[in-house]
């Protein structure tokens, strides 16, 4: 066989809005997607056992999108985080973007944790041993506060370290239930933890939500080159499935030895960092967060950071990233996590 | 072609992103090497390819010839000169050749997204495995993306496959090295991991604990910014081997970001070895930029002892089972 250098295939970013026929064998590697519009008809499809399937397949949108949209019809903002690289804090933000926004009594919030084979919300909101409870209007998300529910597949686990083990099309049809069978109710914030990458899970979300609106995109990174490299690929990633970026955050941004509280770039900056990508790429830089070990503690033990220490640096920074977020989302000032609130503390900005 | 070249093959798998795969693959391929053997490394993140810039080749691009690819070679075998520094070993020693395969290779510009859906990952996935022209090699390093989900289910499923055939060498598929970080969130997705090995038949050939501690460069205190031991009671919980701590080490990260020589203040003591420079810093920045092999440079940074201690007890563990 031999090799190719071909571009990749075009992908068709409206796919999983169209129903999926049942194949009878696995997809040929440049498949169209049997959602596709071009489903049976095109070059690749010659041969392929699935091929009269996909071409007599009802092209229609999928009809579990209505559903979709009505359920989500109660939820005002919906903000993804996102991120090429996996291990820069995408959860942890999403949690702190959560804690941030719930600190504001008048506001209901849900989070949904989309990476199906690491998900980590659960353990971080200290809701691990949790389950999901089934009513007659659907799946109940776990509430950590009056205010925070949490979805994720760890509650759906018999055990809480088996491995979820599945291709691509299972992944979308849990993402699917998510967001049609979880009785989210009325909220404010939607907030959706993504995997690192830029496969299923991104485009399936994306399609899902794209009927219903989404507010844009956090993408976080970490200040090294080996992980803005990634993160590039998802601003390409955004621009192309038009999800507008809200901004990009720096995680981990320079460490203060608790020893002799010399400040060392763990994680240096040789090219910039965030900032300057956020520059070249003319998208909004939201802010740095500096690498606190009791970020990390307050994780694994899943209490919120914000709440634990809320005089250190790094909770100031985190504030502020939030409140950035907030304003590119053009909330009304003062709605989330007030300067006032600060004041009281006695935390300058 | 395909697998028929290689003697043995390597995962590094974890269930988090962000570990340090790439780093932890980097520098075992590169301590390998600078055993002696020749190694291969194959990324099959797809969506995120990172080996390309650990290895400073980024701008690299595959080469086709009849059959298939050409892996992008790092360096060939040949004589290293010893070194005047004091934690070195005296003589020359030969290194085996280095190359390797990515994606990354093949994309247009850094930046392109490679937005695929299963069944191309998949594909993908299978044709790295069966249309790369390795040369001889003594051990292929499979780097992973995070997760358990297409890229790993088609990467067993051909690698069981291929190795099992009668004509492939005996116990080709010598295992995986899972490598966590020391805190909980990290261990609880590794712990999948490890179930997904389990569930797979695959060996883990042990657990590397990345990021335990930080030693602070002005003043030597050691800080576990990730907490610390995480990694060694997750192996002990699944009676598999822990193969040993890894700290962070800016000075590596600033071997693979700039290219730059690792040298250390004096009295820096890292595992019981002093790590301080003989030449003084008079050299200057500009000096220790210059060419050279990244495997020399690497010789010089303080985790170099450290791997070549950890992946001499790896090869003599997956010898043994010959």
């Amino acid at each position: 066989m031999a090799p190719l250098l071909e571009e990749p295939t075009q992908i068709d970013f409206d796919a999983p809005l169209k129903a999926a026929p049942k194949l009878v064998a696995p997809e040929p590697e440049h498949c169209p997607g049997p959602e596709s519009q071009q489903a049976g008809k095109a070059d690749s499809c010659a041969g392929c056992p699935n091929q009269a399937i996909c071409a007599s397949a009802p092209k229609g949108p999928d009809p579990d999108i209505p559903l979709v949209t009505a359920r989500l019809s109660s939820v005002k903002h919906k903000i993804l985080v996102l991120s090429g690289k996996g291990g820069v804090g995408k959860s942890t933000f999403s949690t702190m973007l959560a804690h941030g926004f719930a600190s504001n009594k008048d506001h209901t919030i849900g989070l949904m944790d989309t990476d199906i084979c690491g998900p980590s919300i659960p353990k971080m909101m200290g809701v691990e041993e949790e389950t999901i409870h089934v009513t007659a209007e659907g799946w109940e998300p776990v509430w950590v506060n009056d205010n925070l529910g949490v979805m994720s597949v760890q509650f759906m686990l018999p055990g809480r370290d088996d491995a979820v083990i599945w291709r691509g099309p299972k992944k979308n049809g849990l993402i699917k239930k998510f967001l049609m069978d979880v009785t989210w109710g009325e909220l404010d914030f939607l907030i959706v933890d993504t995997p690192p990458g830029t496969s299923d899970e991104h485009l399936s979300v994306n399609s899902f939500l794209k009927a219903s609106g989404v507010d844009g995109a956090v993408l976080v990174s970490t200040p090294q080159e080996v992980s803005l490299l990634d993160v590039r690929k998802e601003i390409d990633f955004c621009r192309k499935a038009g999800i507008k970026i809200l901004g990009i955050v720096e995680n981990m941004s320079g460490f203060v030895c608790p020893g002799c509280k010399h400040e060392s770039q763990i994680f240096r900056a040789s090219t910039g960092g965030a900032k300057r990508l956020a520059q070249d790429e003319k998208i909004p830089y939201l802010g740095a967060v500096p690498l606190d070990p009791r970020i990390g503690m307050a994780c694994d033990y899943g209490e919120s950071f914000l709440d634990a220490y809320p005089d250190s640096p790094a909770c100031t920074a985190i504030r502020n990233v939030v409140r950035r977020a907030a304003e590119e989302m053009s909330l009304p000032k003062g709605e989330v996590l007030p300067e006032s609130d600060c004041a009281a503390r006695g935390i300058n900005r | 072609m395909g697998l028929d070249n290689i003697n043995k093959i390597i995962l590094v798998l974890s269930g988090k992103g962000g570990v340090g795969k790439s780093s932890i693959t980097a520098q075992l391929a590169l301590t390998l090497s600078l055993q002696g053997r020749s190694i291969g490394v194959l990324d099959i993140d797809l969506t995120g390819p990172s080996i390309p810039r650990f290895f400073g080749i980024e701008a690299a691009k595959v080469r086709q010839a009849v059959g298939g690819f050409i892996p992008v070679p790092i360096h060939d075998a040949q004589p290293l000169p010893s070194r005047g520094t004091t934690n070195g070993d005296a003589g020359d020693r030969a290194i085996g050749a280095l190359s390797c395969m990515s994606l990354g290779f093949l994309l247009a510009s850094r930046s392109d997204a490679v937005i695929w859906r299963g069944p191309k990952k998949t594909a993908m996935v299978r044709q790295f495995l069966t249309d790369v022209m390795w040369p001889d090699l003594d051990y292929l390093l499979i780097d992973t993306p995070p997760g358990t989900s297409d890229e790993h289910i088609s990467l067993l499923e051909n690698l069981l496959k291929q190795t099992t055939s009668p004509t492939s060498p005996p116990n080709q598929l010598a295992g995986a090295v899972v490598v966590t970080t020391p805190q909980a969130i990290s261990t609880s997705d590794v712990k999948k991991e490890l179930n997904f090995c389990k569930k797979t038949g695959i060996r883990v050939l042990g657990v590397v604990e990345n990021m335990a501690g930080f030693v602070c460069p002005n003043c030597s205190e050691c800080t576990n910014v990730f907490s610390k031991g995480g990694g060694e009671v997750m192996a002990r919980e699944f009676e598999v081997p822990f193969l040993g701590s890894v700290p962070i080490d800016p000075a590596f990260v600033q071997l693979i970001e700039e290219g730059v020589r690792p040298v250390y203040p004096k009295g820096t003591v890292i595992e019981g070895r002093d790590m301080s420079s003989v030449e003084e810093e008079s050299n200057g920045q500009a000096n220790r930029k210059d060419g050279g092999l990244l495997v020399d440079k690497y010789r010089d940074c303080s985790l170099s002892p450290l791997f070549d201690d950890l992946v001499s007890r790896l090869v003599a563990d997956i010898r043994s089972r010959d």
